[in-house]
């Protein structure tokens, strides 16, 4: 009698929780204290992103020939740079312009990727060859020059970084979706949709493409990074957002003059953009111990 | 005499396996001239060891895999040359259920989403309309309408082999291939799913087409049974014929091996001799004759014929039977 009714009370006093995904993602997402604090940081940065022209000291193009080159201090807290723009202005509109490169560009390449990678992976045979070869001669280029010969075909220009990028990033998607794509496609549940019937697309974004998920989300992550220096790149070489821009990869190219004299016109954006990619690649790392599951229980 | 579902004559089918630089491409003859009818709303069992190509006879009659040769006629209907896109008919006729109901159910797709998809896929019902089909269709197979809003993980073997069951059932159709439906289940469990298709089979008037290697599942549920060897079906007829007065040897040495749950009686068992020679390159004559305890010297060039048994429906292929 005692013993039935502690038994009882324990069970209801234990109430069922139920079962979602996400709330068993937010739950691991806690236990990476790294990936907590980048994810934190980049929250912090989307937010610099859409409200950073509001909160910005100053105009990022007016020029200010009375406080050339100052380094940071009071007025300037990262100070200025060759016509008295405010660093820390321009880098808060930089932000913006970053950001947004490299989401578009990195989103794109994905879906672009995921689908080639999806059709190459599912059906096989001579299209699977056909994609694959012709991604294999796109990763023999290094991935900076692959842009560079982009941007030089399509001329300069912001929304061309977003394409050249988004071009270099699609063959490394198409692989790891290819490869994901064979390993769903001989499950039991997959050849269960076919007995029933299924189309090849209900089969591919129903029951594939799911599984595909986890490592594309940590993929994507650690591609923000890469494209973010990507597009700094072009931009610093000339080829990306035109010099006046506050883009931070122009802003590294206009300092690099003054490199030996005022080291911060250099160094702010710089940091700025070191931080940003540390920070997607941590989460990246982070995410890849919670939703890669083979790496899961180790 | 009911009529006849499911006819299958002279079904073949080889894969070819990949070989080295200089190496003949060489056939896996996985499925050798398979014959067998199933009457409608009767059970027919295929039994045989693992790798005896009774699973690719599933397949290929459900067109998993493309049939290689001979017909398959199903209500009627010659389906083993069709193309995918004139198959949906034939999708709707015929449904499965797989051996581990651990792999065969979406593990991110809630069960009612996993058990409406055949709906989703044959019909233009609404969303609604088809929700309200799988709770009915879960109280017939034995679970309740609240199971719908989990996951197939949360559910233990034998829910996750009726979740399976009610996914096959929703379209209603006309033949269920069962491939193993009970082997990954413990034997308690066991029982209730093979109670469970016993009862849907008498009210819904399905056939069965059931594959396993346990003789004991396949005499609690069959009605006539096939006992395949290395990709042929040696014997075959109804079920009491079977375990009654088997013929073919190997039928033999495969009844001798079920355990009687009587320690003191003793069986004579057969124990074959050897394994299972490789499907690559199958025995010449009777492919039996490399184990068969009653080997004789024509076993060993003439391939048996198919002779009627002394039951109507009873059908051998050994040259000892007369």
């Amino acid at each position: 009698m005692e013993l039935s009714k502690a038994v009882n009370s324990s069970t209801t006093i234990k109430k069922e929780k139920k079962y979602s995904p996400l709330r068993e993602l937010l739950k691991n997402w806690k236990k990476q204290k790294n990936a907590l604090w980048a994810s934190l940081f980049i929250l912090l940065l989307i937010t610099v992103a859409i409200i950073g022209p509001f909160i910005a000291p100053y105009d990022p193009y007016k020029p200010d020939y009375n406080a050339m080159l100052q380094g940071p201090g009071i007025d300037h807290i990262a100070g200025t740079d060759e016509y008295g723009r405010d660093i820390f202005s321009r880098l808060l509109f930089g932000a913006r312009i970053s950001l947004t490169v490299s989401f578009l560009s990195v989103f794109l390449g994905a879906i672009g990727g995921t689908i080639l990678g999806l059709l190459s992976g599912y059906f096989g045979g001579w299209l699977d060859r056909l994609i694959m070869r012709s991604s294999d001669v796109m990763f023999a280029f290094p991935d900076i020059l692959l842009a560079i010969a982009i941007v030089a075909i399509l001329g300069p220009g912001l929304t061309n970084v977003v394409i050249a990028v988004s071009i270099f990033s699609i063959p490394s998607f198409a692989r790891l979706v290819r490869s994901s794509t064979l390993e769903a496609k001989e499950t039991v549940f997959v050849e269960a949709a076919k007995s029933m019937g299924a189309s090849h697309f209900r089969i591919m974004f129903q029951h594939i493409l799911p599984e595909t998920l986890g490592s594309l989300i940590v993929f994507i992550s650690m591609r923000i990074g890469t494209a973010i220096l990507a597009a700094s790149s072009l931009s610093f070489l000339g080829l990306g957002a035109s010099p006046e821009t506050p883009d931070w990869g122009a802003m590294l190219s206009l300092g690099r003059d003054y490199l030996g004299t005022s080291t911060h016109v250099v160094m702010m954006p710089g940091i700025a953009i070191f931080l940003t990619v540390l920070a997607f690649n941590i989460v990246g790392d982070g995410l890849r111990d919670v939703l890669d599951p083979k790496t899961k229980n180790e | 005499m009911s009529k006849t579902l499911l006819k299958v004559t002279g079904l073949k089918k080889s894969f070819s396996i990949p070989a080295g630089m200089f190496e003949k491409k060489k056939l896996l003859k996985a499925v050798h001239d398979v014959s067998f009818m199933i009457p409608e709303g009767k059970t027919f069992s295929l039994v045989g060891e693992s790798g005896c190509g009774k699973s690719t006879t599933g397949r290929l009659i459900s067109r998993l895999i493309e049939p290689g040769d001979g017909e398959i006629w199903l209500d009627g209907e010659e389906i083993s040359q069709k193309k995918e896109a004139q198959l949906k008919g034939m999708r709707k006729k015929v449904q499965m259920i797989f051996q581990d109901p651990y792999a065969s159910l979406n593990p991110r797709m809630k069960v009612r989403d996993i058990v409406a998809e055949p709906l989703t896929i044959h019909t233009n019902l609404s969303r609604a309309e088809r929700y309200k089909q799988v709770s009915e269709i879960l109280e017939v197979v034995g679970l309740s309408d609240y199971h719908a809003n989990r996951y197939a993980h949360e559910f233990s073997g034998g829910q996750r082999q009726r979740i399976g069951i009610a996914r096959a059932l929703i379209m209603k159709p006309k033949l269920i291939i069962a491939d193993e439906p009970v082997s990954a289940l413990d034997v308690s469990i066991q029982a209730q799913i093979l109670n469970l298709l016993k009862e849907l089979q008498a009210e819904f008037d399905l056939t069965y087409l059931f594959i396993s290697h346990d003789l004991s599942v396949v005499e609690h549920i069959s009605d006539h049974i096939g006992v395949m060897y290395l990709g042929t079906i040696v014997e075959s007829g109804p079920k009491e014929v079977i375990f009654s007065n088997p013929q073919h040897p190997y039928t033999k040495a495969l009844l001798s091996s079920i355990p009687i749950p009587d320690p003191k009686l003793r069986r004579e068992r057969i124990i074959l001799q050897g394994d299972l020679p490789s499907p690559v390159n199958p025995p010449a004559g009777c492919r039996f004759h490399t184990r068969c305890p009653v080997a004789m010297d024509i076993c060993k060039g003439t391939e048996p014929p198919v002779k009627p048994g002394e039951t109507a429906g009873h059908f051998v292929s050994c040259h000892l039977v007369e």
